[in-house]
């Protein structure tokens, strides 16, 4: 979903009078404006939101992530969407109901040397 | 009085690259008593250095010279890993990045007949070599390997294959370098040789001019990687070093589910192929921050960088022939670089028998990063007159399978 295919007479980020959008964020409602990215959403929520504005935590230290480069290019903003993982958040536009999880899978366990040394 | 004055440095040896080899090198010259300047147009793991995978392979390699250095390199990686980390605690508020150096062994997998009996008897060839390398079937291989296709013919598993972070374990080995009295010159690129008449037997060469002043040194090895031809050429003596590009693909972040190096059988042959055209051969491996990467290719397009989605396109479906549960994964990005070819496919580490004081140590094509401890150690045992730990005649610039293709050869 681009936003150069929006034709920018029927933008409803811009008309007068905004209308709210209400998607789930963890489970936790969080409501924005009608037009707004995923990102822009949870942004605008801030402290409210259950994640505190975060979009994701880091695998190694658990450090909170916002939105870095805010153009789709640095995939740090990645959130699952109705069911399907990685989703930029910045670039998706937030629908009516969608629902969105926060992605904490750890890092790589390391595989040491001699694992799974037996014979077939 | 110039505005930028030009340094003239004076050293034992200068090293022309700060990629992991021209670093490897230059570390274990200066833990040899050497005085050493290492110069490079960019900055260090700028080139080769810093677009590959970080390979410590010695399942792809038959017997031969090459082996020997990779199975050297097996021995010296986590030695110098640790002693790296000891010397560099103190550096950086947090320490020195970890080198991510993973000995998480190889899968070969061969999903056809024809693959599993050449992948059975190279491995047979292997074992004797001192390569331990361990048959599994389809369930076996799954056993290491969940995520793997049921259409295994035959897998290899070789618990010595490791893995480094290529760019942290360059800039590591330079830190060290420093720390013991080198000097690294980044935007210095080399515009010609210092050269010292010999009475009538000709000249000897006596250092470099870069773009940021004169090194005088006893010997010049150059460690360019695929730009060592040029290099080489510009100082007198040139090397038939061509590059060879290689295009991989990166995953998003993903739950753990690549353990291995997991390699179609079919890549020991790319690699030792000589064709020009693209090749493609599945590789695929986790990073140690959780991405997947996912290559091979092979291609010889001069310095070509060009993107070309057949590339990615071929890269991407040879992943789902031996992990079809990638499919749907997002690729993030996909990055490319140029290995070092010679005509040969083995590397080249010692002197230059057509002009005294030029040294080589490049070749590698994309075996390198893991082989550089070993290239490393090979050169600085010649230059500083010890007993090398490998044959340095195979290495040699004057090794037979070479010299058909080196220009100016002493007859």
């Amino acid at each position: 979903m681009s936003a150069k295919r929006i034709d920018p007479a029927r933008d409803v980020a811009r008309t007068a009078t905004a209308e709210p959008v209400t998607i789930t964020v963890d489970g936790e409602s969080v409501t924005g404006v009608r037009g707004q990215s995923i990102a822009g959403v949870v942004m605008a929520a801030g402290g409210s939101a259950s994640t505190g504005g975060a979009l994701r935590r880091t695998a190694g230290a658990g450090s909170p992530r916002g939105v870095f480069c805010g153009i789709g290019v640095c995939f740090d903003c990645l959130v699952t969407v109705d069911g399907v993982r990685d989703v930029r958040a910045c670039q998706r536009r937030a629908v009516e109901g969608a629902v969105v999880t926060t992605q904490a899978e750890g890092l790589p366990t390391r595989v040491e040397r001699g694992e799974g040394e037996h014979r077939a | 009085m110039p505005v930028t004055p030009l340094q003239r440095h004076t050293a034992d040896v200068v090293v022309v690259g700060a990629g992991i080899v021209g670093a490897a090198v230059a570390r274990a010259l200066v833990v040899g008593g050497a005085r050493v300047v290492v110069v490079d147009r960019r900055e260090a793991a700028g080139g080769t250095s810093g677009s590959g995978e970080g390979n410590l392979l010695v399942s792809d390699k038959g017997p031969g010279p090459e082996l020997a250095m990779a199975q050297r390199a097996v021995q010296l990686w986590p030695a110098l890993t640790a002693e790296l980390h000891d010397e560099l605690r103190t550096g950086l508020p947090g320490g020195f990045p970890d080198l991510e150096l993973e000995p998480k062994g190889g899968l070969v997998v061969a999903t056809t007949a024809a693959g599993a009996s050449a992948l059975r008897a190279f491995a047979a060839a292997q074992r004797p070599a001192g390569v331990r390398a361990t048959e599994l079937d389809a369930s076996g291989a799954r056993a290491l390997e969940p995520g793997l296709t049921p259409d295994v013919a035959l897998a290899v598993h070789y618990p010595d294959d490791a893995q480094v972070q290529p760019v942290v374990a360059t800039e590591a080995l330079l830190a060290s370098a420093r720390r013991r009295g080198a000097v690294v010159l980044t935007g210095a690129e080399v515009t010609g040789p210092l050269s010292l008449r010999r009475g009538s037997s000709g000249t000897r060469l006596a250092g470099v001019r870069t773009t940021r002043g004169e090194v005088a040194a006893d010997a010049v090895v150059v460690a360019a990687g695929p730009w060592s031809g040029e290099v080489s050429a510009l100082l007198g003596a040139p090397l038939p070093v061509l590059p060879r590009r290689g295009v991989i693909l990166v995953t998003t972040r993903q739950p753990h589910q690549v353990f291995r190096k997991v390699y179609d059988a079919d890549y020991v042959g790319a690699v030792g192929s000589g064709d020009a055209d693209l090749q493609t051969s599945t590789v695929v491996e986790s990073t140690a921050s959780g991405t997947i990467l996912i290559g091979s290719s092979r291609e010889r397009v001069g310095f070509d960088a060009a993107l070309r989605v057949e590339v990615l396109r071929r890269l991407a479906a040879g992943a789902l022939t031996l992990f079809p549960g990638l499919a749907g994964v997002p690729v993030m990005r996909s990055y490319g670089g140029f290995r070092p070819y010679v005509p040969d496919h083995l590397p080249v580490a010692g002197p230059d028998p057509r002009l005294p004081g030029l040294w080589h140590a490049t070749g590698h094509e994309g075996a390198g990063i893991g082989l550089a401890p070993a290239t490393g150690e090979l050169v600085a045992d010649l230059l500083l007159g010890r007993p090398p730990a490998l044959d340095a005649a195979a290495f040699s610039a004057a090794r037979p399978s070479l010299a058909a293709h080196l220009v100016g050869a002493a007859a």
